[in-house]
This record gives C-alpha cells, structure tokens and sequence, in this order.
C-alpha cells in the first residue's frame, strides 16, 4: 500500500495491485448478495406460515413504534442495560449515515459530503464523532457485564445450550472494533492532512477520533497513510461480516424490530381466533386446530422468533420460570428461532412437518404458563406469547393431548357448566341467604326494575371460600343503590380458562349460553368481582352491555358519598395490594382498587417491589386451579413472601382465583398467624359504615 | 385386529349428587348427568393404541337406548371406527346374564379377534365381560393393566394382583379381557371432535337382527334382582392426629404401615 502522492481515495488507492474501486465493489456485491440470501432464507418459512392480520390501524401502529421502537419505552425498566442500549440504540441511528457515506467511499469519490455539506455536515460530522464513542465506552460497559459480571438473566441452563457469553462478547467486541477502526480511518487522515499543511479535518475534542488523533501525533506518512487504509479495510470487512453474521444471532433484531414493532399486537387481554380469517360459523371446516408444525405459527409469531434479543427480561418475569416449572418465555422463542435455522438452512433443502410437542417442546411446558402476561409486559420488543401458547394448547387440544387432571374439569364444564362438576341448580345457593335476585328473563328485570347483572362466575358460586366474595359484593352493590340481580342456574362458566386452555370449541358453546341469557334479560350493564370473567366479558364476548369490574364500582361508589368507610380497627395492620393478572396487566386497572383501600381510615398500604403490571401471578385461575404442574414450589407462596418482605401482614387481592391461592400459600409457607389474605370486596363490606 | 369394545353410559359418579328416589328402589334420576363408564373410556384407548400399532379397527358397542348414543359418539369422536347400539324394549331389565347373552349374540354375527370391558361399570356389579367370555367359550382375564401383541394370535397381557403387585400371563386370541383403569392416559375428547361425528349413522340392532329369543332376556328372563338401594349410615367421625407437623407425620405413618397402606 504505497500513499498516492496527492490524492486521499481510498477508491483509487491500490490494495496488494488491486484498486480499492474494484476490491470494494466486489466486497459490497458479494456481502449484499450474501446478507440478501440469507434474509431471504430466513423469511421462507414466514411465506409458508399461516395468515395474520396486522395490517390495520396503520396511525396506531406508527404510534408504537414511535414509543416503543424510537422511544425505547421499556427499556429503562432495566437501569442499567436500558440505559446502555438507549445510548446504543440512538448512536447507532447517528452513524447509519455514517456508515453509508464510509461504504460509498470505497468506490466512489465524488459522493463524499453530497448529502451533508456545509455546517449541517460539520455538525454532523461532529456528533457522529461522540455517537461512535459512545458506542464503543457502551460496547465496553456491555463486554465487561455479558464476560466478567454475567448476570444471572442471560444465563443458559444446560437443557437450552451452551454458555452465551462467549458469543455475546464476541459480537460486542465486533462493534467494537468497527467504531475503532472508523476513529483510525478519520483520525489517520487528519493527521496525515495536519502533517501535509493541508486543511484538516474537524474532530469533535475528547471524542474517540480525537484520542485516536493525538496517540498517532509521532506516527510517519507512510504508516499513516497504511494505518488509514487498512482501518477502512478492517471497518468494511468488519461491517459486511456483521450483516450477514447477525441474522443468525439475537442482533437480527436491529434488522427485525421496526417490523415487529409495528405489526405488534394491539389488542390487550384479547386472544387471536383459531384462524385469522375464518369465521366462527366456518371452524367446522378447519381440518386442523392451532399450531402443531412450525408451519402453522402466523408470520408475525415467526417474525418474533427472530427478533428475540434474548435479553431475557420475559423469564426474568416469568412466574412459571421463577418457582422452576418447565417454561422460560426466553428459550421458547430461542427453541422456535433454533428449529427455522435448522429447519429453513441458509444452504440445502428445507424440512419441515415435525410436530413441535415432543421436538423442541414440552406438554408440560405448554400448560406450565398461566396466561398472567408478565413477559408481554416486560419486553421491549412486543414479543408475543400468550396467542402462541394458547394455539400450541389448541393444537394438543385437537390430537386429544390434555393431561387427565384437565379431563374431568373440562368435561364437567361441557355437562354441568362449571369445572367442578357441581349440579347447575346449586349455582345460587350461596346468594339465598344474601337475598339476590335471580334474573330469569327480561320479566323479572321489568318487574323488579333491574338494570345490572352481576356475573359470578364459577369460582365464586360454588367455592366455599369464594363464595364470600359473592355474599360480600351483593351487599356493597346494594349499598352503592344498584338495582342487580344474577342469572343464578342459567349463568356457565365463563369460559375464561377454557379458551385460554385450547378449548375453542367448548368456550364457544359456553359463550353463547351465557351471551343469549344475558342478552335476553335485558340489563344494561354487567358487573363481577372475577377479573377472568371481567376479561372474558369484555374481550371475549361481543355485543354485551358495558362490564365493569366490582373495583370500579366502589371506588365510584366511595368517591360519590354512597359507600362511606370506617376507620380500620387495628391501625398496626399493614395492607398490600396484589394486582390480579387479568386486571391489572391485561385491562390496566390499578388505580381503582388502591384508590378503594386509600379511602378507608387510617389504613396503612404498601406496595410490594413487584406491583402493578410487574404483579408476580398467584398461580392462575381457572382450570389452573386443577393443573397439576412440575415445580419447585408454589407461585402463590413466592407472592406471600415478596408481601412479607415489604412489609405487609395482609394482602388484599381484587380476584376469587387470588385469594384462594393465595390463602392456601399462607399455610404452606407456615405463615398463618403472621400474613393474612382478604379479598378487596371483603374488606370493602367489614369496613362499610352503620 | 378387530376389536370390540363393551361400553355403558353411567350416571357420573364425580359430577352428581347420588341420592335415593322415594320409592328407593333406584337413584334420583331427574337432574343426573352420564358419561362413558370411566373403565370402558380407558378400554377404548387401549383398543386405539393396539389398532395403532398392529392396524385394525375399532368397534364400540353398547346395550341401552337411544340416549346411550351420546357416549358411542363419544367413543368414535376419540377414534373409534364403528360404535352398534344394541336397543330393544324386550332387553330392558336385563341382569348380567342377560346383557352377556345379548353381547354374545352380537359377537357371533362378526368377528372380532379380541374383546374389551371395563373392569366394571361404575353401577354394575363386574360380571359381564366373565359371562360374555364363558357362553363364547374364549379364554377370559380380567384387570388387565397392560397389552402386548405377540406373534401367533396370542397377548402378552399384564394383571394387576392384591398388594400392587402384578402378574404376566400370555392368552390366547380370541379372547375377552376386563381393562383396569390406569392401563393408559385416555386422550380427551372435545368437543369439536363430537361435532365432527355427529352425523355419522349409528346402527341400531335389537333382537330380529341378533337373533335373540325375547324369553331368555330381560326383565323376566332376570335371575339376579335388586331388593333394596340404601346410604350406609355415616361412621364414626375422622380421627384428627394431634401434636406437631413432625409428630402428626410420624403417627400417620404408623397408621398407614398397620393399615397396610404403605408397604
């Protein structure tokens, strides 16, 4: 490499008896053909995969990805690898420009400064500057955690492969290198344009380029103008080799996450249908039910597949991998990424048709989750699960796979309308002594001027514990001047759990049921204490009056005068609230609930670390209740801890499914006598005043 | 392999409430729900699996009337290829010799290599598939709790024996066997795969096409009757171990040893 005596191209300059011109254009042809190929791979199998509709709501969408994507919304939930990637990510955005203007240089001259010239170019040229050192005191920061600190979040269990770091690193020390040779392209130049007396190029004081400047002060023009060649050499072999590496790694997401991101999910607390596109009317002709081949995920759940960062937040979360139960979100996104580059390779023929339970998953696996969301919630990218799960359940549902502990619920939810196999005429017996209407019809509704159903649900009608939910919220509602009644051996099962178990099929029938008999009374609106049916009410039914949530109720109740609350008795007590899944994470309501319990006198409240749309599931409800799960111990019991912990000797919940779970944990952590757990209607009926 | 599986609907035991008419001479039958006998459900799957690994079909019959339908659709919803209803007013009031002469008159218009039953139905008294075997002159094992095909018409069947222990006999084909639950995990039927058969003719045999004299079944034709139906009378109250969790292990462990529940 001989310096060309005047002109500075790296274009024109010869690199072992071959112009840069021609080696640089061969390298970008092939690195694009190569990076091109194997994007194309990739996306085979989401050509094959089956429908998805996210097409709609184009302004929504643009709206999160300008939170979610340019905002880094949930990043900062993590201080401090949120904080490092925000600075990542923003750098990275800066030197896209940057790193098209490099490449263009190697075959081309005149393109240099074309579209930023003038101060906006010496701006720019100035925060591309800090943008790179930025990138590489991150990549440093990164390196130093993911090799030396490795915090337990990115550890791989031995079942799942092998210790990541080394790749991690790797790839850290890759970007490092490209930000490093790019300072020692710029900074070489400059110098060897100082020495020259020719008119220097600006670098940003303290910037990387600018150390990098002062260090080759000493350096000769030949070395200079060698050291200037060769960065440029390493930075586009560096920056071609990372194209076509990171569509094989967890950095594909820099490619994928503006699509995944866009396409995500919009609808919380909803379930995708059986297909998309075939109407409830036409499922009989559906041969097959949910996913049974990786073929018959959609082509979004694909796209999430390869955008997985492997950040490992979602399993951070995850309830079901904290008490070890078989299932870490993480990995069975990383499962599914590692079966379509094995199944789909970038070179060979595609195989594809294994069935995916008994491959790479579990059935214990799939009915390990509890559909709480807590990995949706957490994930930066908007990665989905709980549609995958459910159609994975959809699928063992349809080949007749349900473990027998399900068996006899679903079955007695098919006979008698409720899991427990209780007769259909004792669903009310618990509301005869609190005097409840039964709403049989729009006569009754007219005669005794009702305009509110209250939807029980299973749990609450036949649970002996339950049922004081139900005696609890008859009464506020009579004192909050509703007019309601229940539906009493006409109402089923919601359905909630049924659907969310794979049970299309029997959701529908019991849907329908609990659909015509409301509809047929006439009420206007609908009110439950259960946050399952409040979801399943509201995102699984259609064409119902408005639902609302017993929470809601009261805390309009308090604030409007109707309900007036005494001062708690023991003001040493100390309540934390625990977020039910179905009504915090997948309907957002938080407020109400801890507005009720503020309300009332001299009540001291804490908050657990882990509240809100953080909530840690109490171990599910529904057909979860009769679940036999692998673990190590029960979610319910880590819950009653994390509310020791902070401080609490009572937990109040907003859920049938919570306080029984969670009462149950008490006495298996051996905490009777030091914890207590009250359900929000409960409390709300002790504290009524006169 | 052909084979037959004997089912019965049953009032199910884990999702009603049992409870003496007032004549007491039967249960309460008004608000009752009925499902496949729990032992003939684990029959059909084990009849499934072997047809899966030797080929064959499945035939589910059962003796009742039209509302016993519902559990032959059941059974073919899980996989099984025909299911008979064998249905006659002359058949009502059968004893179990009865039901087993009517079966065996069914069993002699096909051929079928191997014949399954539950263990017992869950208001019966275990005694059909014995009888059934006897006037067909097959070989008969009951409590069956494993199968195996062996070459030459023979099973290598596994019975479960007092104690938890078990037994290996090898039998001749055809034969009768009296399924054990646990054999197997039965898989679940849903309810899309009941809507899927729903319209699958089902024959309905009586005793023109099997051939039955009226006189040697039902009602009349009974030796076995039942007299009385009762509620045994509650015991003595439950024994509540006292002391500490460490103690109580300890004595409900003593207890378990002397009772012979833990060997």
């Amino acid at each position: 490499m001989v310096p060309h005596s005047s002109i500075d191209s790296i274009a024109q300059a010869m690199y072992w008896l071959v112009p840069g011109r021609t080696l640089f254009l061969f390298l970008y042809l092939l690195g694009i053909a190569c990076f091109a190929f194997i994007v194309a791979r990739h996306l085979a199998p989401l050509v094959r995969a089956e429908r998805d509709s996210r097409f709609d709501r184009p302004l929504l969408r643009l709206g999160r990805v300008l939170q979610f994507w340019l905002g880094q919304w949930r990043h900062p939930r993590y201080k401090l690898a949120g904080i490092v990637h925000i600075l990542i990510f923003f750098a990275f955005l800066v030197l896209i420009t940057r790193a098209f203007s490099l490449l263009v240089l190697g075959i081309s001259d005149s393109f240099e400064g074309a579209f930023l010239s003038g101060s906006a170019g010496r701006l720019y040229d100035t925060v591309k500057d800090y943008a790179a050192s930025v990138v590489l005191i991150c990549m440093v920061i990164a390196g130093v955690r993911r090799g030396i600190f490795k915090p337990a979040r990115y550890a791989v269990p031995a079942k799942y492969g092998k210790d990541p770091a080394a790749k991690a690193v790797f790839l850290v020390a890759m970007i490092g290198v490209l930000m490093v040779a790019d300072g020692l392209f710029e900074a070489s130049k400059a110098v060897w344009l100082f020495r020259q007396g020719l008119p220097a190029q600006l670098v940003a004081p303290l910037s990387l380029p600018w150390v990098l400047k002062h260090a080759l002060g000493s350096a000769s023009l030949t070395a200079l103008w060698n050291l200037h060649l060769s960065a440029y050499l390493v930075y586009d072999a560096v920056f071609l080799f990372l194209l076509c590496y990171r569509p094989f790694s967890a950095q594909f997401h820099i490619e994928t996450s503006l699509f995944a991101v866009y396409f995500s999910k919009l609808d919380r607390g909803t379930l995708k249908p059986v297909r998309w596109g075939v109407s409830e009317e036409h499922l009989d002709r559906v041969k097959s039910f949910g996913v049974k081949t990786f073929e018959d995920f959609t082509w979004k759940n694909m796209l999430d597949f390869y955008t997985c960062a492997d950040c490992g937040r979602c399993s951070d979360q995850c309830p079901a991998n904290a008490v070890g139960r078989p299932l870490s979100p993480r990995f069975f996104t990383i499962k599914a990424r590692e079966y379509s580059l094995q199944h789909y390779p970038v070179l060979g023929r595609s195989n594809t048709g294994d069935p995916l339970i008994g491959g790479i998953y579990s059935e214990d696996e799939i009915w390990s989750c509890t559909t709480c969301g807590a990995c949706e919630a957490e994930c930066p990218l908007l990665v989905e699960y709980i549609d995958k799960i459910v159609d994975l359940r959809r699928g063992m549902v349809d080949d007749g796979n349900v473990p027998q502990s399900l068996q006899k619920p679903l079955k007695a939810l098919e006979s008698r309308g409720n899991p427990f196999g209780k007769m259909e005429k004792k669903r009310a017996d618990w509301a005869k002594a609190a005097g409840v209407p039964i709403v049989n019809g729009a006569a009754t509704v007219r005669e005794r001027s009702l305009d509110t159903l209250y939807f029980v649900d299973s749990v609450t009608s036949y649970d002996d514990r339950a049922q004081a939910i139900g005696r609890a919220t008859a009464r506020i509602l009579d004192r909050a001047g509703v007019k309601f009644g229940i539906l009493g051996a006409a109402e089923k099962d919601s359905g909630h759990e049924v659907r969310r178990f794979g049970e299309e099929m029997l959701f529908l029938a019991l849907r329908d049921h609990n659909a015509g008999a409301i509809q047929a009374s006439g009420v206007r609106r609908i009110v439950t204490a259960d946050p399952h049916a409040y979801n399943a009410l509201k995102h699984d039914y259609k064409d119902l009056p408005p639902v609302e949530h017993i929470s809601e109720v009261i805390a309009r109740a308090v604030k409007s005068g109707d309900i007036k609350l005494n001062p708690v008795e023991n003001a040493g007590d100390s309540y934390a609230y625990h977020d039910p899944c179905y009504l915090g994470r997948h309907n957002g309501i938080y407020d109400a609930p801890r507005d009720v319990l503020d309300a009332i006198p001299g009540l001291k409240r804490v908050e657990m670390a882990r509240c809100r749309d953080r909530s840690f599931c109490c171990g599910g409800g529904g057909l979860a209740l009769f679940y036999e799960p692998k673990e190590e111990e029960r979610m319910g019991v880590q819950r009653v801890r994390m509310a020791a912990e902070a401080g609490a000797n009572a937990i109040v919940t907003a859920c049938p499914f919570c306080l029984v779970n969670i009462e149950d944990a008490i006495k298996v952590a051996g905490m009777e006598g030091k914890m207590t757990a009250i359900d929000l209607t409960e409390l709300v009926d002790r504290q009524m005043a006169g | 392999m052909e084979i037959l599986v004997c089912a019965k609907r049953v009032p199910d035991t884990s999702e009603n409430e049992i409870e003496l008419n007032g004549a007491r001479n039967d249960i309460e039958r008004d608000d009752l729900v009925y499902s496949v006998n729990e032992p003939d459900n684990y029959a059909v799957e084990e009849a499934l699996q072997i047809v899966d690994r030797v080929g064959g079909k499945v035939t589910v019959v059962t003796v009742g009337s039209d509302e016993d339908e519902e559990i032959l659709r059941r059974e073919m919803a899980m996989g099984a290829h025909h299911g008979v209803l064998i249905s006659d007013d002359a058949f009502s009031g059968s004893d179990g010799r009865g039901i087993a002469a009517i079966l065996k008159a069914f069993v002699q218009t096909k051929h079928y290599d191997l014949i399954l039953t539950g263990v017992q139905a869950d208001d019966g008294c275990a005694q059909v598939g014995g009888m059934l075997a006897a006037m067909l002159d097959y070989p008969f094992a009951s409590l069956v709790t494993s199968i195996e095909v062996l070459e030459g018409g023979k099973l290598k069947i596994g019975r479960e024996i007092e104690g938890g222990n078990k037994e290996i006999n090898a039998i001749d084909l055809p034969c009768v066997l009296s399924i054990q639950t646990g054999i197997n995990e039965p898989r679940y039927v849903g309810m899309r795969g009941i809507r899927q058969v729903a319209s699958v003719p089902i024959p309905t045999l009586g005793t023109p096409e099997l051939g039955v004299d009226p006189e040697t079944v039902g009602d009349r034709a009974a030796k076995v009757k039942r007299v009385d139906y009762f509620v045994p009378p509650a015991g003595r109250g439950a024994e509540m171990l006292q002391g500490s969790r460490e103690e109580t292990i300890d004595k409900l462990m003593d207890l378990l040893k002397a009772k012979g529940g833990l060997n």
